[in-house]
């Protein structure tokens, strides 16, 4: 009764906080910018330890905060096992291999207009297919270890890149490519100095879809068989185990992993198109 | 359109011929090797022939696949435990209704993100940042937790359906009620108008078109959703129970039967939502 009521209280009190801070004068501010969003995470977490335990919540159905964060400090080692296994060499490396692929398509199509009219359409309509289905025939085929998540990932990340990439490599202007033909450039050279980028916007904007499409499928093609290590074998035999605070521990590593790498490819985005409106500081 | 028929259809020819090579070249190690068992020659014509009609080939050939649906979705009765349309709308429904959910939960939040600035501010950079968590490392938890509660059947693959559809419809409405411009709110404010009435003669209007580019992509997602949300209780019907149990007992044909039923449901739900976009833009008197 008294965590409810400290729940609830704490929700009442952060909301009239958030609603002050984000009406007040000092709302446009950075720092306001930033407290406002953690104050609510923080609001939710105490609200759903409060909740859970003012009412009993059993672990099996939804485990506290606190106790995930427990397993969570017990079961590092296990949990960077898992880590390495599927992000490292299961997501990472089919990201690589899926990425270079879909880039080395992505000139071949733009060079040739008949692959670009023929392949395009292809691509897009592969693009929006839930891929993730052609894990168990990967997997049958790359046998259980990390290579099947690895051909599984290449498979999800080609085609958003490369419809991406095909897009932004037609985006330069025409008078920058009439430019570039005043002055006698080469196809390459044009490619090189002119269209690529100019179409790394675009390329990155692919990029950063693949990262969280690389880890979904990772974890997706570990329930469709995997050795004894691994987030996505962890989750499905801990759910069988009701052992619900480690399949929520592993849950805050993925989305740990999912946000890291995502903002791994936001900096190089920042890095590499510093010239692009988007990426100018905003006043 | 006419011009891309021709590419098109050569792609399409060119994977099929790959298809076929790949076929031949991976299931032929299993027919030498029986061969070779029952102490026969082969000759390369008994290879390629035996290759493209195994009964469990690694790499089932597009002819035998093709005969496989014909046979689970217009030979079989639709009530039958074999048919591919009965196991395609048991997934069909759980995604329609969780896509359904989804929107609308989406569409409430982002009216309230836009309009009240404290939820705009605590919620959004959350929204945002979901985007980049694999959220559907949770599914096998939310159908064993609901199981264990009571609730199983449809609702909790549809419940995980709502959730992946949920933020994509949520971020892309947000965009759209703010994309009014600065002018055309002022001249509301010159009329007075309540921002009810802001809302649903400005806002609402000025934002369908960032509802149906979020709600293609939703709708793709919820089906996924679905799929992945049938396989960890072992469930014995949909088209994820039919990819899980094809891959435990090395039914390949069945995969990709399975696998091309999917195909065709998220192209025909693309298509609607995309159908839909087309009838109410026209409607509102966008031209071409």
């Amino acid at each position: 009764m008294i965590w409810t009521g400290a729940a609830l209280g704490f929700w009442a009190l952060a909301w009239w906080v958030n609603s002050r801070i984000a009406n007040g004068p000092y709302a446009a501010t950075r720092a306001a910018r930033w407290a406002v969003p953690v104050i609510f995470g923080l609001t939710i977490f105490v609200v759903w330890e409060g909740l859970v335990r003012g009412l009993d919540v059993p672990g099996v159905i939804l485990p506290p905060p606190s106790s995930i964060a427990a397993r969570f400090a017990t079961a590092l080692p296990v949990l960077w096992a898992d880590f390495r296994q599927t992000f490292v060499k299961g997501a990472l490396s089919g990201y690589a291999i899926g990425v270079t692929a879909a880039c080395v398509t992505a000139i071949a199509v733009d060079r040739y207009d008949f692959l670009r009219r023929g392949l395009l359409p292809v691509g897009s309509f592969i693009a929006a297919l839930p891929v993730i289905g052609i894990a168990p025939i990967l997997v049958m085929w790359f046998g259980f270890d990390w290579q099947s998540k690895a051909a599984v990932v290449v498979v999800m990340v080609f085609f958003p890149v490369l419809v991406n990439l095909v897009q932004g490599l037609a985006s330069a202007d025409r008078i920058h490519r009439d430019l570039m033909i005043t002055y006698a450039a080469s196809y390459w050279q044009t490619l090189w100095k002119l269209r690529l980028p100019a179409a790394a916007p675009f390329l990155f904007n692919g990029l950063k879809i693949a990262t969280t499409l690389a880890l979904i499928g990772a974890i997706v093609a570990e329930f469709f068989g995997s050795p004894i290590v691994g987030m996505g074998f962890r989750i499905s035999t801990s759910v069988g185990q009701l052992a619900l605070d480690m399949v929520w521990a592993e849950i805050v590593v993925a989305a740990l992993a999912g946000s890291a790498f995502y903002g791994v490819v936001a900096l190089a985005e920042r890095a590499v198109t510093f010239w692009h409106p988007s990426q100018r500081r905003q006043r | 359109m006419i011009r891309s028929i021709l590419p098109v259809l050569t792609v399409v020819a060119a994977i099929m011929v790959l298809w076929y090579g790949a076929a031949v070249w991976m299931n032929s190690a299993w027919t030498v090797q029986q061969a070779a068992r029952a102490g026969q020659t082969v000759t390369s014509m008994d290879i390629l022939r035996d290759t493209l009609a195994q009964d469990r080939p690694k790499l089932p050939a597009p002819h035998q696949v093709a005969a496989e649906f014909w046979d689970t979705t217009v030979a079989k009765k639709i009530t039958s435990k074999r048919s591919l349309v009965y196991h395609g709308w048991i997934t069909l429904s759980a995604t329609l209704l969780g896509f359904a959910m989804g929107a609308t939960l989406g569409v409430l939040l982002a009216v309230g993100i836009v309009h009240n600035k404290a939820m705009d501010m605590s919620v959004m950079p959350w929204a945002i940042a979901s985007q980049t968590i694999p959220i559907l490392a949770i599914a096998p938890m939310i159908i064993v937790v609901l199981n264990s509660v009571g609730i199983s059947g449809l609702l909790p693959k549809a419940l995980i359906s709502t959730y992946l559809s949920f933020f994509p419809v949520v971020v892309g409405m947000v965009k759209g009620l703010r994309s009014p411009e600065a002018i055309q709110l002022d001249l509301m404010r010159t009329y007075n108008a309540s921002g009810s009435q802001t809302l649903w003669k400005l806002r609402w209007p000025a934002a369908a078109p960032y509802l149906f580019t979020s709600m293609k992509v939703a709708v793709a997602t919820a089906l996924v959703g679905a799929i992945v949300g049938e396989l960890p209780t072992g469930a014995v019907a949909g088209l994820g129970a039919r990819l899980l149990t094809g891959s435990y007992y090395g039914q390949t044909i069945q995969i990709w039967s399975a696998l091309f039923m999917a195909a065709a449901l998220a192209a025909v739900l693309v298509m609607l939502v995309g159908v839909g976009e087309r009838l109410v833009m026209s409607r509102m008197g966008e031209r071409p």
